[in-house]
């Protein structure tokens, strides 16, 4: 009976030892601010019942030093709640260099990942230990959200745009992964597993069974396939900017504004062409909204990715 | 019974306190009001910050002359509104009901250029929803810039319509005698209403008509 | 004062109550004081509604399967709980019952501002919690009460129509509350009775109002824009038509989150109330706890974004949120410190109002502090979503809003009925509801942490224990909601007669017989004294 009451999550990754930490921190502040009111009110309440030899309350003049007192210590305490929560979800926030990306697309009711290499996994994930992994997540329908508790982290994935996450595994093992925005009728169901794998173990999955197209040979093939390359020529001659090495770099508008394209940058640009056209070109690129899946942009951004790196996939 | 007593509601202590309670009651509500438009408001800002030149785009397709001159009407009938409050309160009634009249003409008058507008825009398939046909450049947002404008002039026209049925309410109130100096504060507020309902006109026209007008 | 026995059918004078039987005289009344009575028959229905939803829910968490309903019912089952109670229960209850029957009384007037539009007012509410209950029955909505799009305007196929206008109509009886409250307060206050002389309970409704007011309009547009794009499919929000699902969020955590502020104001007022009448001492630090109130109802507008940390906005809107949700944090630990500082020195007996009060000072406690918790950002990452946020906020709105309540009815129940209730009975069920609360919401926070999510109709095996003991807490408070409702219908008829002041307490609500006349007041009283002037030698009658 014990083994099946847990009282406290497993941890699995880096930033989930920082994360602990504060919440003991606030549970340690809360508890001992609870104790103080419960036993002072405990304590006065007893203290000062009405009874024979107390029938008399005593009226108490205020205290403004009390009132300052018990205003100030409190938000100082909150204070070092709010910069040490900011700094650590500052973190949570950003990725570190070169951390690997795997993608996601969520719908109703599945979680669908997909490893630049090739593997796709449907509500399952394997990492292995000790790299960065970066999620870049889309939803094809209404929002969800991706959570693992044991990594301690969470982020929404909302439709229209992408989201993204990253962690650190840090412990061999299996755990938990839940849906947790609501969103519809099998919102429970939407759960599964993230397998956290030694590296070698890891290489090993990634090279074994079934060996399915890595996302950029996938995605130049949409590339193609969609007539991109028409007028997005590698050299810039054509219609529309060379896309050679464009992720991540900023890039110049029309109107003088600069943008990083980032992914989403990407994504704006194949659904909705005319918001942000780079500087020297017209508005001519049709939208391909209901042409490309998710999925499919997803991997034609990998392929745009793995241009800049030079490797051919 | 002297009109001073008739005049006064049970739970009152004095007229000065039912008069206070009235005006200020109406600012609350207008408070209510303002937050109701905001939040139309606040949708149009972030989409108009998002999709610029589609704004201008469908603001082009709204007819300014029209608009213009339901401006110029809506403003002089806050100045008729604001003589009948200034009639309630002297007794002056058959002043009272010319300008009421006046008030609700011009109200109507509005309404009735609002109607034409709509028309103007369900025979060009610009009205969005299942009949939208815009051919132009960026469409979908377009639409969404329709959106905006019938749900904002919308709800503007429904509360001028319900400022129609209180000013011919007031009318007949005052045909019977009903109104007196002492019993004004129904106008006074009526006033406040409209003044109000106006106010939020002013803003509506330059978002709405006046986006990207010179190009 | 004397507690003599009524008999059955021995009139009490001429009150509000006995004026007139007829149907008629109630449904169409002006009469703040039967309006408030009209409004605590309604709610209570709808209370039972909420809480036998709240019981289904649980009752099928028992079983990590989820055996008990399908998770379509489930879904409607949550989603009905959290409209019923927060919309048609809570945030009516405190303002609109024991508002209404006092705001009038308190300031020594004969009505509220406009009695007209407060019989409009409950009108509106019946109107709209109609509409939900039919839209229940006819097959429910299961978007959650939060409605969040493009869920709730393009894939549902619930009645989120009908039931958004239910909501939208209620949320004019508040606005019409609100209204009447801040124009009653400001224009139809006794001579003497400044603005610091006024009892507390009518500074929070007075806070109350002002979000009522303010907020309650953005609710309203954020449902017509909802319904708007459900019925039209013109793409506010939805992305595959160029809106923006964000948008709808901030629009309603706009109003949602000054809700629930509306929700617990009153209830701080009550005890602001309570404690100084059963402590027989003047309230420690009057002036701050006022404008406490007041901070609260202001910085409580600027902190919405901390229900979207995870969401999908930027970082740095985030801190500000985080930043801002602390600060509104300070104004309630005032509060608590000198409600407790109050009881210092007092002569303190153990009534039922007082026991509510102890209730609420301790489970508030609790509640606020693990809403610094959700207001930490990292940590928020991890519990939002998960029962962490659930247990939080029903540590707030039940242990505090729900016991501040009952802490009000039982307090002014004298007052509004003339009778007297038994307080063995009733303090018995105080501790049954401390104690059930306790045990079905303490575990929800480990399940929190743990990492169980919320509007899970099914949940992995290790989380059941947990979920267990939080069903038989359940059960429990449902029997301590249970208790009241039989002795206090009882008292109606066979309790003692309560006299103009059984507790011996301060305030011109005090000064008028149980039950009071129609016109409150024969004469407009004037005021000489500060709010609790009490001298410490307050006699109350005996329990």
């Amino acid at each position: 009976m014990v083994s099946s009451l847990p009282l406290f999550p497993e941890r699995a990754s880096t930033i989930g030892a920082d994360v602990d930490h504060l919440y003991f921190f606030l549970l340690a502040v809360s508890a001992v601010f609870a104790a103080l009111i419960f036993a002072s009110v405990f304590y006065l309440a007893i203290r000062y019942r009405r009874r024979p030899a107390n029938l008399r309350a005593e009226q108490v003049p205020g205290s403004l030093t009390l009132e300052l007192t018990w205003s100030l210590v409190p938000l100082g305490l909150m204070m070092v709640m709010f910069f040490w929560g900011a700094d650590l979800y500052f973190r949570l926030a950003r990725p570190p260099d070169g951390a690997a990306e795997i993608y996601v697309v969520a719908k109703q009711w599945m979680w669908k990942l997909q490893h630049p290499e090739g593997p796709r996994e449907i509500n399952e994930l394997h990492v292995p230990i000790g790299r960065p992994i970066r999620l870049i997540m889309a939803s094809e329908d209404v929002i969800h959200s991706f959570y693992v508790p044991a990594f301690r982290t969470k982020q929404d994935v909302v439709p229209g745009r992408y989201t993204s996450v990253w962690f650190q595994a840090t412990k061999a093992g299996r755990y938990r992964l839940f849906c947790s925005q609501y969103c519809g009728a099998s919102h429970a169901q939407m759960t599964g597993w993230v397998h956290v794998m030694q590296p070698a173990d890891y290489e090993n999955w990634l090279s074994g069974g079934a060996t399915g197209e890595s996302m950029p040979a996938a995605g130049e093939r949409l590339f193609q396939r969609l007539g991109c390359g028409t007028c997005h020529r590698p050299d810039g001659t054509g219609r529309g900017p060379s896309l050679e090495g464009v992720l991540g770099k900023p890039v110049l508008l029309q109107g003088g504004a600069k943008v990083l394209a980032d992914e989403a940058y990407v994504r704006e640009s194949v659904f909705n062409p005319d918001a942000r056209i780079v500087a020297g070109y017209q508005a001519v690129m049709p939208t391909f909204q209901g042409q490309i899946t998710e999925e499919g942009l997803l991997q034609i951004i990998a392929y745009l990715k793995s241009l800049q790196r030079g490797a051919q996939p | 019974m002297p009109d001073s007593e008739l005049a006064l509601a049970h739970h009152f202590v004095d007229l000065d306190q039912q008069h206070d309670a009235a005006t200020l009651g109406m600012w609350v509500f207008l408070v209510t009001e303002i937050m109701f438009f905001g939040g139309l408001f606040a949708g149009y800002a972030l989409y108009r910050s998002i999709y610029p030149a589609a704004f201008g785009h469908g603001s082009r397709l709204c007819d300014v002359t029209l608009g213009a001159i339901n401006t110029v009407v809506l403003i002089s009938s806050s100045l008729t509104m604001a003589l009948a409050v200034r009639a309630a309160q002297l007794g002056l009634r058959a002043r009272l009901i010319a300008f009421l009249a006046a008030t609700l003409l011009l109200g109507s008058l509005f309404l009735g250029i609002k109607f034409l507008e709509y028309s103007h825009k369900f025979h060009e398939h610009l009205v969005p929803g299942a009949g939208f046909g815009y051919s132009g450049p960026n469409s979908r947002q377009v639409q969404l810039f329709l959106c905006f404008y019938f749900g904002m002039t919308g709800l503007h026209a429904l509360h001028m319509v319900i400022g129609v049925g209180v000013l011919l309410v007031l009318m007949v109130l005052a045909w019977r005698g009903h109104i007196t100096p002492l019993r004004s504060n129904s106008v006074e507020v009526a006033g406040l209403y409209w003044h109000f309902v106006d106010i939020v006109w002013i803003f509506l026209f330059p978002l709405l008509y006046l986006v990207d007008l010179h190009k | 004062m004397s507690t003599t026995l009524l008999e059955p059918g021995q009139e009490a004078g001429r009150n509000y109550l006995n004026a007139d039987y007829s149907i008629r005289s109630w449904l169409l009344t002006t009469d703040h004081k039967r309006i408030a009575i009209l409004y605590l028959v309604s709610i209570t229905f709808l209370f039972v509604v909420g809480g036998a939803s709240a019981g289904l829910m649980r009752l099928n968490l028992m079983t990590p399967q989820g055996a008990l309903t399908s998770a379509e019912t489930y879904n409607k089952l949550f989603t009905m709980h959290g409209l019923i109670m927060i919309f048609f229960f809570l945030i009516p209850s405190i303002p609109a019952v024991l508002g209404n029957f006092l705001v009038p009384m308190m300031i020594g007037a004969r009505d509220v501002a406009f009695p007209r539009l407060n019989l409009l007012s409950w009108y509106l509410f019946i109107a709209g919690s109609l509409l939900a209950m039919v839209s229940a029955l006819t097959g429910g909505v299961d978007t959650g009460w939060t409605f969040y799009t493009p869920y709730s305007t393009t894939y549902s196929n619930s009645y989120v129509v009908m039931m958004a206008v239910g909501v939208f109509i209620a949320g004019f009886s508040s606005i019409l509350t609100g209204m009447n409250f801040i124009v009653t307060i400001h224009t139809m206050r006794a001579p003497g009775l400044t603005w610091f002389r006024l009892p507390l309970f009518l500074w929070s409704l007075y806070a109350t109002s002002a979000i009522f007011i303010l907020g309650t309009p953005v609710l309203a547009i954020s449902i017509l824009l909802l319904g708007l794009e459900r019925i039209f499919g013109v793409g506010i929000f939805d992305p595959k038509l160029g809106g923006d699902p964000l948008l709808f969020q901030h629009l309603f955590w706009f109003y949602s989150h000054p809700a629930v502020y509306v929700m617990i104001l009153p209830g701080m007022g009550v005890i602001s109330e309570v404690i100084p009448c059963f402590a027989r001492k003047r309230i420690f630090g009057y002036n701050f706890v006022a404008f406490s109130s007041v901070a609260i109802a202001l910085i409580g507008f600027l902190v919405w974004g901390h229900h979207m940390f995870v969401s999908g906005q930027s970082v740095y809107a985030g801190m500000v949120f985080s930043f801002l949700s602390f600060l509104v944090a300070v104004p309630s630990a005032i509060k608590v410190f000198n409600w407790t500082a109050t009881l210092y020195k007092g002569a303190i007996t153990y009534h039922t109002p007082m026991l509510y009060a102890f209730g609420f000072l301790g489970l508030f406690t609790i509640g606020g502090l693990t809403g610094l918790f959700l207001a930490t950002l990292a940590v928020d990452v991890h519990v939002h979503d998960t029962y962490f946020v659930i247990a939080h906020f029903h540590y707030i709105m039940v242990g505090g809003a729900m016991m501040a309540y009952l802490g009000a009815i039982h307090f002014w129940w004298p007052k509004i009925s003339g009778r007297l209730y038994p307080d063995a009975w009733a303090r018995l069920s105080a501790v049954v509801i401390f104690l059930g609360f306790n045990l079905t919401f303490f575990p929800q926070f480990i399940l929190g942490y743990l990492g169980m999510p919320r509007r899970y109709h099914a949940y992995p095996p290790e989380f059941q224990v947990l979920h267990v003991m939080s069903t038989a807490g359940s059960s429990i408070l449902g029997v301590g909601y249970l208790i009241p409702l039989v002795y206090l219908l009882w008292s109606l008829r066979y309790g003692r007669a309560a006299g103009p002041n059984p507790w011996g307490a301060k305030g011109l609500e005090w000064q008028t017989p149980s039950p009071p006349p129609t016109e409150n007041f024969e004469r407009t009283p004037v005021v000489t004294e500060e709010a609790y002037a009490y001298t410490g030698e307050e006699a109350s009658v005996d329990a």
